[in-house]
């Protein structure tokens, strides 16, 4: 927040001069046919990625000759954005004359740095660094059928933000050591989601397997169980479903403690909980509301889905609140 | 009506020309409508509550230009026409007033809106989604339109308010209020529409149409940005969203904006005048010009353009991400439109391109023209000139159109994500 984010800019004043240039003007835009390689004495290797659904595509076309493994000639067609046209530019322009395990360690950040006017200044805003990330992609999907082997097998770990480049074994250990809780806490650490944002959570540009939100729940998880097994020794208890219905009791007490109860004492009510009980697959907490709560209009909507979803949130996701 | 533009150099010292062809973002503000604002910051700018001759002689002004207002959308004196900050106010209004009102106290618990609305019905409507609202959202057909059908599906005695808006700002899209205002009367549900999109383009009458709330906003009609409204049948209530000293009769307090209200006025005026130019000559002058586009290999148009405002054109064209559609065509001084993926902060594709089911491979290359009266045959000229060029150069680019070898198994149209 502050100044600078109220009114937006133009994401185009954010692009470098070369991002903008080649955006006009790209140098390696452009195909290389069978003829063409043959005539180098090289093998065409013609790559894909992404899709127009996805707002982004990219096709690398690669002469490579055999005996040295060198990329001779590299050129690209790519629909997209500027950035995603500047990228694919950059990305061709640097695997040439590399050989191609060499230009598989190019990554989307050699990219964006390679456009950057100034070693300090970014060749893009935030939410573009992801148009960048399918130039990476391509490079890979081009070693791997040059080499007939599985794409996946150059990408030694798993990536949950692209555009930083933060792997999942990072993520998990940099949320413990320093016992992050917010997502804010996890992009001061490690620059992940300060991008295109995508691995925050579902709904962004791109689908993950795992978000940051996912990898902070875990870690919420994995602090509740191991408060639950100190607070009833030998217990092992672990989710809420497998709580005693004393623990299960303590625990939704704890729950509304920290999070609910303050809420409603200022608004000059309380709560109390009466009962749990297990209903198929929903587990319904069976609730009396106390002082002003009684009788308002909002305990039987607002509030209610408010202590609902914290508890749920909290807890388990089948959790029901009846008020009673 | 004419106008030119002065021409400024942009980069590469091109000279160029500079078009507006996104008229449904916002409008010039017609220089009669400055002209009459323009006493009402240095010359009368008192305050129209006091009680002395500064607060007195902004009185004329803000009567004459409240009774404009009201007779461009035919409101009947009891009726209430509360001028607001901006549409997005005045969609805020409607829908949190009602949660307060109606969700809040158990009375009702559903509200039925379309799933192409404007964000700041969209965005509201979430909002009081998560305060425990229950949320229809309608779809739109194959042609970018809500089927009125759809709300006497999902209509129930819980249901609060209704919510459609009057034309889609992205395609154009008139939808069909008239029936939904019928349905909504039925039930006895309080309809709203946000008809930003429709004052100035289409005839817009209140008293004919069962339509008990009504959003606009003088900016899209060539007015001054910072005045919307909303239109409140009599006797229907609405608790105030903005809390003070009880300016318009205290449904919404705030000092009055009198040179705003008084550039409402003089544009809704002007708007009921045009309005016929708007229908017939901006008309002809937008099929022509589509009918010039579509004849570029690969092109299509959402909704048929009977069924649209007359200014509006949302057109694909094929291998082409939006984004540097818009760049080719800012670079020759043109301003068009995408609600696609890269061009916008939220990177979506274009809601109303998924929303119709259009192929997914166009999801993020539909490009919005949006004319007005002070659009010339000469701009539109120019541009068509401009597009064919950006295309040629940008299909050069795309992988859309890229070559292949014999027995190359295509990855473009597999998701990578």
């Amino acid at each position: 927040m502050g100044m600078d984010s109220l009114i937006g800019g133009t994401i185009w004043d954010e692009y470098s001069q070369k991002v903008t240039d080649l955006m006009n003007n790209p140098k390696n835009m452009g195909e290389i046919t069978e003829e063409q390689a043959e005539a180098m004495g090289a093998k065409l290797i013609v790559a894909d990625f992404g899709a127009e659904s996805c707002g982004d595509a990219v096709r690398l076309y690669w002469a490579v000759d055999p005996k040295t493994d060198r990329i001779l000639e590299s050129k690209f067609k790519s629909f997209g954005c500027g950035t995603a046209i500047a990228s694919s530019d950059t990305m061709a322009e640097l695997c040439k004359g590399k050989t191609v395990d060499e230009a598989v360690k190019i990554t989307n950040i050699d990219v964006e740095k390679a456009m950057r006017d100034t070693p300090d200044t970014p060749a893009v805003p935030p939410q573009k660094m992801h148009c960048s990330v399918m130039a990476y992609d391509v490079i890979k999907k081009a070693a791997a059928q040059y080499k007939g082997v599985d794409m996946e097998s150059f990408e030694e770990e798993v990536i949950v933000c692209e555009c930083a480049r933060v792997s999942l074994s990072t993520l998990r250990e940099v949320i413990r050591l320093n016992d992050l809780t917010t997502v804010e806490e996890i992009t001061d650490y490690t620059k992940a989601g300060a991008f295109c944002k995508s691995c925050i959570r579902p709904g962004g540009h791109e689908e993950k397997d795992i978000y940051l939100v996912d990898l902070l729940e875990e870690y919420e998880k994995e602090k509740m169980a191991a408060a639950a097994t100190l607070g009833n020794e030998g217990s092992g208890a672990g989710s809420f479903k497998e709580m005693t219905i004393v623990q299960k009791i303590k625990a939704v007490d704890k729950a509304v403690d920290e999070n609910i109860r303050q809420m409603l004492i200022m608004d000059g009510g309380d709560m109390e909980i009466l009962d749990i009980k297990e209903n198929g697959e929903n587990i319904d907490i069976y609730i009396r509301y106390l002082g002003a709560c009684n009788g308002c209009a909002s305990s039987s909507t607002g509030t209610l889905f408010a202590i609902e979803n914290i508890l749920k949130e909290k807890l388990d996701p089948n959790i029901r609140v009846l008020p009673i | 009506m004419k106008h030119s533009y002065e021409s400024t150099a942009l980069a590469e010292g091109e000279p160029i020309m500079k078009v507006y062809l996104d008229n449904n973002a916002t409008t010039i503000v017609d220089p009669h409508v400055f002209a009459e604002m323009e006493p009402y910051f240095v010359q009368r700018y008192g305050n129209p509550n006091s009680l002395h001759l500064f607060a007195s002689e902004t009185h004329p002004a803000l009567k004459d230009a409240m009774e404009k207002i009201y007779a461009g959308i035919h409101a009947s004196k009891e009726d209430s026409v509360v001028i607001t900050s901006c549409a997005t106010e005045s969609n805020n209004w409607v829908l949190k007033s009602i949660y307060f009102e109606q969700i809040l106290t158990g009375k009702k618990n559903h509200i039925i809106i379309s799933e192409v609305e404007h964000p700041s019905v969209i965005a509201t409507a979430k909002f009081i989604e998560s305060m425990g609202c229950k949320v229809t959202y309608l779809p739109i057909n194959h042609e970018g339109i809500v089927d009125a059908q759809s709300v006497r599906d999902t209509i129930t005695d819980k249901t609060a308010l209704v919510s459609v808006m009057w034309a889609n700002n992205e395609t154009g899209a008139i939808f069909p209020v008239q029936e939904i205002g019928e349905i909504c009367a039925e039930h006895n549900v309080p309809f709203h529409t946000d008809a930003v999109q429709a004052i100035g383009k289409l005839p817009v009458d209140v008293q004919s149409f069962n339509v008990d709330y009504l959003t606009f906003s003088a900016h899209k009609f060539h007015g001054p940005k910072g005045v919307g409204a909303l239109y409140i049948k009599k006797d229907k209530e609405l608790i105030p969203l903005l809390h003070g000293g009880s300016q318009m009769s205290g449904y919404r307090s705030g000092t009055l904006n009198v040179p705003g209200i008084v550039g409402m006025g003089k544009a809704m005026e002007q708007a009921v005048d045009a309005l016929d130019y708007e229908m017939e000559d901006i008309r002809e002058m937008r099929d022509a010009f589509e009918d010039e586009l579509l004849k570029i290999e690969d092109t299509f148009v959402v909704t048929p353009r009977e069924k649209r405002t007359p200014n509006t054109i949302l057109i694909s064209f094929r291998g082409i991400e939006g984004e540097s559609m818009l760049w080719d065509l800012n670079r020759s001084g043109i301003g068009a439109s995408t609600g696609s993926a890269c061009a916008s902060e939220d990177l979506e594709a274009n809601s109303v391109m998924e929303a119709i089911g259009a192929a997914e491979d166009l999801a993020h290359t539909a490009i919005r023209f949006s004319l007005s009266r002070y659009t010339t045959q000469e701009e539109l000229d120019y541009t068509l000139d401009v597009v064919k060029k950006a295309v040629e150069r940008l299909r050069g680019i795309s992988s859309t159109y890229s070559y292949a070898p014999e027995g190359h198994e295509s990855g473009l149209d597999a998701h990578h994500h």
